[in-house]
C-alpha cells in the first residue's frame, strides 16, 4: 500500500502542476532492441511496428495509459527493468519459473511453438537421437537454449548459443549449423528472406511446459501490482472484444498463435 | 552478494579462461612474429612492400577489432559455401570452429600495432652499429639476428607489456561469435541467474590477476637484460 499513497499523491501532485488534466505519467515499455518481426521491428522509417506494438497500442488504449517504447539490449533487459529505466518488458519474453523468481508477468498475451529448421531436402526426423553430433544453434538464455541443453545436448548434439537470432540464422545459412531451434512465427519470416531460402521448417519440437512456460507476458517489477492487476483487465478485455484475433489477422498470423481466452 | 551460483559454474568459468588464455597467448606470439616482417617491409623494403605493410597497418589501426573480427567470421567465413561442391568436400572449412577466426583477427590486429611499434624500434637503433656490424663482415640477416633485432626488441619491451594487456581486455569480443570465454561464461552466469555484480566481480578480480602475472613476468624479462639506465 505504501507505495500505492505515493503513487496517488504523485499523481495528485502532477495533476495540480499540469492543470486540469489528471493524466498519469508515460508507460515507458521496454523493448529488445534488435529486430524481432513479426513482433518487434522497425520499419524503414525507424518506426518500431509489428504484432506485439499494436498489441501495446490497444492494450494502452484500454487501460487508459499513454505508452512509449524504450529500446534496450536484451541481455540486459531484466536489470534494466529492475532499475526503472522503464515499466515493462514488452519482447516476447516467455513467462518461465527461473524468471518469476526475479520479476513478476502480467497473464499471457501469446505463445507459439518452437520448432526446428534446417537444410532443404534433408530428413524431417527431429528426435534428438537423430541430432547426435550435429549443430544445433540457438539464442543465448531463451527457452530454446534451455530446451536444447536439456533434450538435444544428452543425446550429443552440439549445441552452439548466440548473442542474437540474426546471428544464429546467418550460421545455419552459412552451413556452419545443421540446425537451429527456434520460435516459429519469427523465423517463418527468415524462411521467407533470401538469406532463408536455404532451409525449412522440419517441425515443432514436443512440448514441455517446465521450460515453454504458459506464453509471452508482459514483465514487470514485483512490487507494481496495481499495474500488474491493470495489465491483466486490459489483456482479458482485449480478448472478450476480438481485438487479438483483429491484430492477429491483420499479420497474418492467424492459426500460429496461440492467444488469450482461446480455448 | 550472492555467490551460491559458483560452484556450479566454475567448470564452465574454467574452460572460459583456457579460450581467453589460448587466443592471447597464440596471438601475441603469432601476431609479433608476424609484426616483424611487416616491420622490416616498411624500414627495408621497396616501394611497393612499404606501401602495402604501411596500407595494412593503417587499415589494421584505424577500423575497429570487432569489425575485423565480424569482417573474417560472418563476412569472408559465410562465403565458403558458395565455393562449388563446398558442403560436400570442404565441409571442415564452413564447419571450422569460431575460435579460429577470433585468434586469426586478434593476431593480425596485433601484428599491425606491433608493426608499427617496431618499425619505430628498427629506425632507432643507432645505424653506427649496423654498420660495425656490417664491417666485421656479418650478412644482413646475421646483423638482424645478433645486433639489429635484439637491440630494438629491448626498446620495445616495456611499450610490449602495455600492448600484451590491452590484448587481453580485447578478449571478450570473442563472445561476439559463438565463442565461450570468460567474458562469455560470465554473460551467461548473468543471464540464468540474473545476479549481475557477483559475476563480473568475479572476472574482473581474474582479469586483475592475469595483468598482474602478464606485468611480473615482463619485468623479469626487462632485468634479465643488463641495460645502461638513466636511473
Amino acid at each position: 500500500m505504501k507505495h500505492f499513497t505515493k503513487l496517488v499523491l504523485g499523481a495528485a501532485l502532477g495533476a495540480a502542476l499540469a492543470g486540469a488534466t489528471p493524466a498519469f505519467a508515460d508507460l515507458k515499455m521496454g523493448v529488445a532492441a534488435e529486430p524481432y518481426p513479426p513482433f518487434t521491428s522497425k520499419d524503414a522509417s525507424g518506426k518500431w511496428v509489428g504484432w506485439e506494438i499494436d498489441f501495446m497500442n490497444a492494450l494502452c488504449a484500454d487501460i487508459g495509459e499513454k505508452c512509449a517504447v524504450e529500446e534496450v539490449a536484451w541481455d540486459g533487459i531484466i536489470p534494466a527493468l529492475q532499475a526503472k529505466k522503464f515499466d515493462a518488458i514488452l519482447s516476447s519474453m516467455s513467462i518461465t519459473e527461473e524468471r518469476q523468481k526475479t520479476i513478476a508477468f502480467s497473464n499471457m498475451y501469446y505463445n507459439s511453438l518452437p520448432v526446428l529448421i534446417g537444410p532443404k531436402g534433408a530428413d524431417k526426423d527431429i528426435s534428438p537421437a537423430h541430432l547426435k553430433g550435429k549443430n544445433v544453434g540457438v539464442q543465448v538464455s531463451t527457452i530454446h537454449a534451455a530446451y536444447a541443453k536439456k533434450y538435444f545436448e544428452p543425446a550429443g548434439a552440439v549445441i552452439k548459443t548466440y548473442e542474437t537470432q540474426d546471428q544464429v540464422n546467418a550460421d545455419l545459412a552459412a552451413g556452419r549449423l545443421d540446425y537451429i531451434l527456434a520460435d516459429g512465427v519469427t523465423l517463418d519470416d527468415f524462411l521467407k528472406s533470401d538469406q532463408g531460402g536455404c532451409c525449412e521448417q522440419k517441425g515443432a519440437v514436443p512440448y514441455d511446459e517446465a521450460i515453454f512456460g504458459v506464453g509471452v507476458g508482459l514483465g514487470i517489477r514485483k512490487e507494481d501490482t496495481a499495474l500488474q492487476a491493470k495489465f491483466n483487465k486490459g489483456i482479458a478485455d482485449l480478448a472478450a472484444n476480438g481485438t487479438f484475433a483483429k491484430i492477429t489477422e491483420q499479420w497474418k498470423l492467424t492459426g500460429k498463435l496461440k492467444l488469450p481466452g482461446a480455448k | 552478494m550472492r555467490w551460491e551460483w559458483l560452484p556450479d559454474y566454475l567448470p564452465a568459468l574454467a574452460e572460459g579462461l583456457l579460450i581467453t588464455l589460448e587466443v592471447l597467448v597464440v596471438s601475441v606470439v603469432a601476431g609479433f612474429a608476424l609484426a616483424i616482417p611487416l616491420a622490416l617491409a616498411q624500414v627495408k623494403g621497396g616501394y611497393l612492400a612499404r606501401k602495402l605493410a604501411g596500407a595494412y597497418c593503417s587499415y589494421i589501426r584505424g577500423t575497429p577489432l570487432l569489425m575485423q573480427l565480424y569482417l573474417l567470421y560472418y563476412g569472408i567465413g559465410s562465403l565458403f559455401p558458395l565455393i562449388p561442391g563446398a558442403r560436400e568436400n570442404l565441409m571442415w572449412l564452413i564447419r571450422l570452429d569460431a575460435i579460429y577466426y577470433v585468434i586469426l583477427a586478434f593476431t593480425l590486429s596485433f601484428a599491425g600495432y606491433e608493426a608499427e611499434i617496431m618499425r619505430g624500434a628498427f629506425l632507432s637503433v643507432p645505424g653506427g652499429e649496423l654498420e660495425a656490424a656490417e664491417a666485421m663482415g656479418m650478412s644482413p640477416g646475421l646483423v638482424l639476428r645478433r645486433i639489429w633485432f635484439p637491440s630494438a626488441f629491448l626498446k620495445v619491451l616495456p611499450t610490449l607489456t602495455g600492448e600484451v594487456i590491452g590484448q587481453l581486455k580485447s578478449t571478450p569480443l570473442a563472445f561476439t561469435v559463438p565463442v565461450q570465454d570468460l567474458m562469455g561464461v560470465a554473460h551467461k552466469v548473468m543471464q540464468d541467474t540474473y545476479r549481475i555484480y557477483e559475476p563480473l566481480l568475479f572476472v574482473a578480480l581474474v582479469y586483475l590477476a592475469l595483468t598482474y602475472v602478464i606485468v611480473q613476468a615482463f619485468g623479469r624479462l626487462e632485468r634479465l637484460v643488463p641495460q645502461r639506465r638513466s636511473v
